[in-house]
């Protein structure tokens, strides 16, 4: 858009004429707002509130079951020096602790004491203080996010994910746009050929390449063994070393069209004088691509390629039917569903999500200052 | 080597690449189809042709599971959610395209950045919404949930179309005495067809994908699941062995029609995609 373009921009109506305007200004803001005010609210119904909440129970000991009394225990989720959280007894009223240098059963509660089992009132439940010394460091460990090494599997498989998976999608997407940017007979055939991956819902596909990349029946396997490429099939999906790349692999054939479409929409932009230009000049095609194309594309990249790795980064239900819970291809996203809902630990499960909403944010942030990305399309 | 050869075999190195880009991008999907049709043994042979073609799988998947079922409850869920992001998105990109007030920008950021959210963050939070609503293992749950996906992006593309659209248009209808909402419906409405029809089938496309929400709200029940869990949580007749000739069956029946909609529409949904991203 040009600059005279938005200086008679709708915006601007009727500025001229003093009184009158204002006025009708004044309603044309009134009706801003009322048209805004409900999708406000439902932004604030769907993502303000759930969002302060996640939050708020992370600093809770929070459960999925509805009655259970809730209690504030600061960053106790994030970082904790105490008795195992895992031995609480509700009937105990405390931590349960073995204290392997003297064998003695004890109680840790709130209080902050150590209580002797051996002491409990069978009626009552009452019990003394335990009389021996207690080296904590024996009995006490750092618990929580931070210290969960679980967690940082987590985000280690997340961002090797990320990072190559949309590594590949931006190289293997661009030779896709040039292609389908090129003159030749039966490109629509071949874009909508490109198209089909991505209309396919990401559960069906992964389901589809669960049974292309089966351990005894999968055509992969089949195929590899007639080439000769493998003496023996694989299980690609159960494999150590196979199963992350097998999501990368899966990740990449669903998305790379994606990206293939934007880029190849910013490469219909470009202006085909300046291909004339070099042309003339002798400038080889490959010097070409870098010193012309990918610079004038870089905004349009910049742009999908935030696009895809905040995609990226929440990854979920791909690695749930091809991996399941599996460890080595542990998501962020999967280890706090399977936290908030299959081990019900709400306030836990909360903790790793705040922990992947401020490392997505982080991300966003930097990304957007380091590229200098401009979403606002006005000036 | 001569110039004319080496310009020939640089060609057939592209449409060597070509064809295998167009196998790379279509096997899976043929695969599946190829599965769907194979009944009892016959599936577990790599043939690249079904040996005896038989709608077994097809007819188990409907017999089997409430699988019509299932698809009945995503058509609702996406076309619902659709028209309420739809009508919130209209007007709200009315008043972002074409008033100017301030917080205006700081609300394209605020739309923007929920776009941006996990939803895995959301997660806890929205279910005990959705608890307080008394909506659990209903499929409103989604429908109301959904709109944190589909509103964001709807408000921005529609955001960018009535921004183009010519102001001589809003001018003639302010003299004419029209208010905002007359404004939106008589003068904007007709001329943002097709934004609407490529916002609408997005937003359409990505309720009917959800997966996540969907498995957490609705998933306990095999008939209150949508497609994609139910796809996710096929069960056959034995526990052990997972019914690979009913999943494709299912999943070439679901994605037909979608591959159908993005091939009529595959210029549409190009520039609905590309509007936010590529231009300015």
């Amino acid at each position: 858009m040009t600059a005279d373009a938005s200086a008679i921009a709708p915006e601007n109506l009727g500025t001229e004429t003093a009184p009158r305007a204002s006025k009708l200004t004044r309603q044309r803001v009134r009706s801003a707002w009322i048209f805004i005010t409900p999708m406000l609210i439902m932004l604030a119904l769907v993502a303000g509130y759930p969002l302060i909440s996640t939050i708020y129970y992370s600093f809770t000991d929070r459960l999925l079951i509805a009655d259970h009394n809730t209690q504030f225990i600061g960053f106790n989720n994030y970082l904790y020096y105490g008795p195992n959280l895992n031995n609480y007894d509700e009937e105990l009223d405390g931590y349960f602790v073995y204290y392997e240098d003297t064998d003695a059963a004890l109680v840790y509660r709130d209080d902050g004491v150590f209580y002797d089992l051996d002491t409990e009132d069978p009626d009552t439940g009452a019990m003394d203080p335990y009389a021996g010394e207690i080296d904590t460091a024996d009995v006490f460990e750092w618990q929580g996010l931070l210290v969960d090494s679980l967690w940082w599997r987590s985000v280690w498989n997340t961002l090797t994910f990320s990072v190559v998976s949309v590594g590949l999608e931006i190289v293997i997407g661009l030779v896709v746009a040039l292609i389908l940017n090129a003159n030749m007979p039966g490109r629509a055939v071949i874009r909508a050929a490109v198209l089909i991956p991505w209309a396919i819902p990401t559960i069906v596909s992964a389901q589809m390449w669960s049974w292309m990349l089966n351990d005894q029946y999968g055509v992969i396997n089949e195929i590899l063994l007639s080439w000769g490429w493998i003496e023996s099939r694989l299980a690609f999906t159960a494999d150590r070393f196979l199963a992350l790349p097998s999501v990368i692999a899966v990740d990449v054939w669903k998305t790379t069209p994606f990206m293939a479409l934007l880029i190849l929409a910013a490469l219909q932009l470009l202006p085909g004088e300046v291909y004339e230009a070099a042309k003339v000049d002798g400038i080889h095609p490959v010097k070409q691509f870098f010193r012309i194309t990918l610079p004038l594309i870089r905004p349009a990249l910049m742009v999908a390629v935030i696009f895809r790795a905040l995609d990226a980064l929440r990854i979920f239900d791909l690695i749930y039917v091809l991996t399941s819970g599996s460890r080595d291809t542990m998501s962020m996203s999967i280890y706090a569903r399977q936290n908030l809902i299959d081990f019900q630990n709400v306030g836990y499960g909360s903790a790793i999500s705040t922990g992947l909403f401020l490392i997505i944010s982080a991300f966003t942030l930097i990304y957007l200052m380091l590229g200098r990305v401009n979403f606002d399309q006005e000036r | 080597m001569s110039r004319n050869a080496r310009r020939l075999l640089l060609r057939i190195a592209f449409y060597v690449l070509v064809i295998f880009i167009v196998i790379y991008t279509v096997f899976p999907f043929y695969w599946a189809i190829n599965s769907s049709l194979k009944a009892g043994t016959d599936l577990f042979s790599a043939a690249f042709l079904p040996p005896s073609p038989a709608w077994t799988n097809y007819v188990s998947v409907f017999e089997d599971q409430p699988f019509a079922l299932n698809i009945l409850n995503s058509v609702y869920v996406s076309g619902v959610t659709v028209i309420i992001s739809l009508f919130l998105a209209v007007t709200a990109a009315y008043a972002l395209g074409r008033i100017k007030f301030s917080g205006r920008g700081v609300l394209l950021l605020v739309v923007l950045s929920v776009s941006m959210f996990p939803q895995i963050a959301v997660l806890s939070g929205l279910y005990e919404v959705m608890r307080w609503l008394g909506l659990i293992q209903r499929l409103e749950s989604l429908i109301i949930s959904y709109v944190i996906f589909t509103l964001p992006f709807t408000v921005w593309i529609l955001t960018t179309f009535m921004r183009e659209l010519p102001k001589e248009l809003e001018e003639a209808a302010i003299v004419d005495g029209a208010s905002p909402w007359q404004t939106i419906s008589r003068v904007f409405l007709p001329l943002l067809g097709p934004a609407l029809a490529t916002t609408g089938l997005l937003a359409f496309i990505a309720a009917w994908n959800e997966f996540l929400f969907a498995l957490t709200f609705v998933g306990n029940n095999n008939e209150t699941q949508t497609i994609p869990v139910a796809i996710a949580n096929f069960s056959g007749a034995s526990e052990f062995e997972l019914p690979w000739g009913g999943i494709m069956a299912a999943s070439v029946i679901v994605t037909v029609p979608l591959i159908v909609l993005v091939l009529i529409f595959q210029r549409m949904i190009v520039s609905g995609l590309t509007a936010g991203a590529v231009k300015g």
